[in-house]
């Protein structure tokens, strides 16, 4: 699958259920290789911008979408990757800000 | 302004950003890809960006003393400014 494929793909499913593409593509596009390059090293596509376990049923909370995006679009119209944006974050109706991260750390394993 | 490392992910829109942002700064920083390490390297990379941010989000910025948490221009330019 190549990124446009899963631009297409992922568009169609998640807009439907409120979630948009960050409207800045310079954003979007790479965040969206990232995934496929994750599918690839994991067999899973893990969030691109939390370190993963490498680990399926560690990492499934990261998987994307991961299970923080509900609250984080809620809270800050964005997930924490900037990935899945609210249509008022498009729009500009709300404040661009940086997501903290809601994933608590002992996730990570080492 | 040689004393700045990023904790970064090789896959992370952010840390790609703050990269970015220090380069056009012209800043020298020292970068490590912690999605790249493995084993021993990888736990003990973890356990001190831990020490900096408990979170363990991406990018950690460390400039001398100082810690920014994410892609945060202003306090990138302040952390710069305090050297």
């Amino acid at each position: 699958m190549d990124v446009k494929q899963l631009f297409n793909m992922l568009k169609k499913a998640q807009e439907p259920k409120g979630y948009y593409f960050n409207n800045d593509m310079d954003m979007t596009m790479p965040l969206l290789e990232s995934l496929l390059i994750n599918k690839e090293r994991f067999g899973y596509m893990a969030c691109p911008c939390r370190l993963a376990n490498g680990d399926f049923d560690a990492d499934k909370d990261i998987i994307c979408p991961c299970t923080y995006r509900e609250d984080d679009v809620k809270k800050y119209g964005a997930c924490f990757c900037a990935l899945y944006v609210s249509k008022d974050f498009n729009e500009g109706k709300i404040e661009k800000t940086v997501v903290p991260e809601s994933r608590p750390p002992e996730k990570i394993l080492f | 302004m040689n004393d700045i490392k990023v904790y970064a992910l090789s896959t992370c829109i952010h840390c790609r950003n703050a990269k970015k942002y220090l380069d056009e700064c012209g800043v020298k920083y020292d970068c490590v890809h912690v999605d790249q390490l493995s084993g021993d390297e990888r736990n003990d990379v973890v356990r001190k960006i831990k020490e900096y941010n408990p979170a363990v989000s991406f990018p950690t910025i460390v400039i001398k003393d100082k810690v920014v948490v994410g892609y945060h221009k202003d306090q990138i330019d302040e952390a710069l400014k305090g050297e």
